[in-house]
């Protein structure tokens, strides 16, 4: 992990230029627009990995920040008369620390229990913004021209726009990243793969976990903030099951605990949301044809995998010469 | 008078109705090496469970250094200075030696806690963590995958992530156990360079491994002490020739 992390921070640097050069190769707004959903998504998926990759916690809760975070930062500007940065940031404040409370309650139980507590916790949200419609517009959702101007520049440009969010991918990338190697980093993961190891090394474990899901959450609450900005609209649906599940969904097919993957998951996914939904009204289905394969053949995600494969390539002329002989022998005997 | 490193009284642990450690009471006196022996089973590795704070126990109290530590966490009493290692190893196997140790002194530092700081850039911490292997003479493993060590390899960077510790209270659950014999007189003699303000409570079965090293030794059988005294007078116990010869 340590040794690979020069040739990650090349690769970032390769696709962060890539995607900065992304607007001049695709002129049309339609695909600008599919380039701002995947990074969205690339957040918030790479937030869960934190959780799921690097501290070994599988939740299918996480479209409570993301949910969470759009409501208010629409609410707040749309109805409670809150300026522009004031929303966003007491959205974001204010879904972090739901994440402490979900966090506490989720963090009393692991593995199955902990999955678990967080599907549950995700439902109740999802049924107080599709009953409480005084305040959530119910199944109508709630939606207005909130794209903020910054130093006055117009977001409702898409081009503009997808180069905010960029922003926010970046820092994700560069904060996660250092996350990643950092000492409550690497505390998590020991926690994950030795927890009694760890205890008994001084570390408390579910202080560590707790403090890692608020961070996860914190950067769900990001993406939802976005995610407000991008639709200027948000309904039950940001807050359904269906979209914790695609989240997590990104993570496994694109490798959990690697830097990547999730952003790689969460491209796969957003393109075949929205440029094959155009052809196939199944989509889903087709989702769950791809993943499927994704399980048979990479089971450890598309970014591993392609490391791996990588790997074998290298690999294949030795290989096959030492296993082309037991061969020969055998028609020889 | 100073309180004893570890002080043990009416210790109780069930599994499911059935005792694993029955009424065990034990002093440790700071700066003492005391030897746990028994057979297979006795409740050895439950009572230091126990004592690392792993599970609870079912009766019974426990004090270190003075400080009753019953209803305290492991990671707590970790920080009161003890330490331990396992029988069955429990390493990073997919990282390198230096950085299983790195972890280890980690344990016991604030920067455990921060979520920015790069823990490759603590250069002092890593410098460490090699002279601590060094002191168990694998620093010439350093960066080498636990996965790709030795057995022995193995065993020895369990006692240096637990010397890594820097601790006042060090268990050993059969360190020896598994070794060659030129192994074994490694890890002797490196527990012979062990400050000796330092507790170590070594656990062992095999009777004649580790006798040497013991300045009270008591022998467990069915979850209870059934012998304690310094070497002559636990080897001329009938009752120690009962539970090695009687089964
Ligand atoms: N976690 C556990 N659950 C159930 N039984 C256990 C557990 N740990 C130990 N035991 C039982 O307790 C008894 C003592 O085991 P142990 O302490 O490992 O013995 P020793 O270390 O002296 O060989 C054994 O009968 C063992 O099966
Ligand atoms: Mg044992």
């Amino acid at each position: 992990m340590i040794r690979a992390s020069r040739q990650q921070a090349v690769l970032a640097l390769v696709a962060i230029a890539a995607l900065l050069a992304m607007p001049w190769l695709v002129t049309s707004d339609y695909y600008i627009n599919i380039a701002t959903q995947i990074v969205i998504a690339a957040i918030l998926a790479m937030s869960l990995n934190v959780l799921v990759g690097f501290g070994g916690m599988i939740s299918l809760g996480h479209a409570s920040y993301l949910g969470v975070a759009a409501y208010l930062t629409i609410y707040l500007s749309t109805h409670a008369g809150v300026g522009a940065l004031g929303s966003a940031l007491i959205a974001i404040g204010a879904t972090t620390l739901l994440a402490m409370l979900f966090g506490y309650l989720a963090l009393r139980a692991s593995g199955l229990g902990f999955l678990m507590i967080t599907l549950a916790l995700g439902q109740i949200l999802w049924g107080i913004a599709y009953r409480w419609a005084s305040l959530t517009g119910g199944d109508n959702g709630l939606g207005g021209p909130i794209r903020p101007r910054p130093f006055g520049i117009d977001l409702m440009n898409p081009t503009a726009f997808f180069y905010f969010t960029l922003i926010f991918l970046v820092l994700a990338v560069w904060l996660i990243s250092r996350f990643v190697q950092s000492g409550l980093g690497q505390s998590l993961q020991g926690a994950r793969d030795q927890p009694r190891r760890m205890r008994a090394l001084g570390y408390n474990v579910w202080l560590i976990q707790w403090l890692s899901f608020v961070f996860a959450g914190f950067w769900g609450a990001i993406a939802g903030m976005l995610y407000a900005y991008y639709h200027q609209f948000v309904s039950p649906q940001a807050l359904h099951l269906t979209t914790s599940a695609e989240t997590l969904l990104m993570v496994v097919a694109g490798g959990t605990g690697t830097l990547f993957g999730p952003v790689v998951g969460a491209a796969l996914v957003v393109i075949l949301k929205n440029v094959v939904s155009a052809y196939i009204t199944r989509w889903l289905m087709l989702l769950g044809v791809v993943f499927v394969a994704i399980v048979l053949f990479m089971p450890e995600g598309i970014v591993p995998g392609l490391r791996r494969l990588r790997e074998t390539m290298k690999m294949r002329p030795a290989s096959s010469a030492e296993a082309s002989l037991p061969a020969a022998e055998e028609r020889t005997t | 008078m100073t309180a004893p490193a570890l002080e043990v009284t009416g210790l109780h642990r069930f599994f499911g109705g059935l005792p694993a450690v029955r009424d065990v009471s034990m002093r440790v006196p700071v700066g003492e090496r005391r030897l746990l022996l028994g057979p297979n089973g006795a409740g050895k590795t439950t009572l230091f469970n126990l004592i690392a704070g792993d599970f609870p126990a079912s009766r019974g109290e426990i004090r270190i250094f003075g400080e009753n530590v019953t209803g305290k966490t492991a990671d707590q009493r970790t920080h009161l200075g003890m330490a331990r290692t396992y029988q069955i190893i429990t390493l990073f196997p997919k990282n390198t030696l230096v950085h299983n140790v790195v972890i280890s002194l980690l344990g016991l530092l604030k920067l455990r806690f921060n979520p920015l700081s790069d823990i490759r850039k603590h250069t002092a911490l890593w410098d460490e963590a090699r002279s601590i292997l060094a002191l168990v003479g694998l620093e010439h493993l350093a960066e080498r995958t636990v996965a790709d060590t030795s057995y022995g390899e193995k065993r020895r960077l369990e006692i240096a992530m637990a010397l890594a510790q820097k601790p006042k209270l060090l268990l050993l659950d059969e360190p020896l156990a598994g070794l060659s014999a030129d192994e074994r007189r490694d890890v002797e003699r490196l527990l012979q360079t062990i400050p000796r303000d330092v507790t170590i409570i070594m656990i062992e079965h095999d009777m004649d491994v580790a006798l040497a090293f013991a300045d009270v030794i008591t022998v467990m059988q069915h979850g209870q002490i059934v012998v304690e005294g310094n070497r002559a007078e636990v080897v001329a116990d009938p009752k120690t020739r009962e539970v090695y010869l009687g089964h």
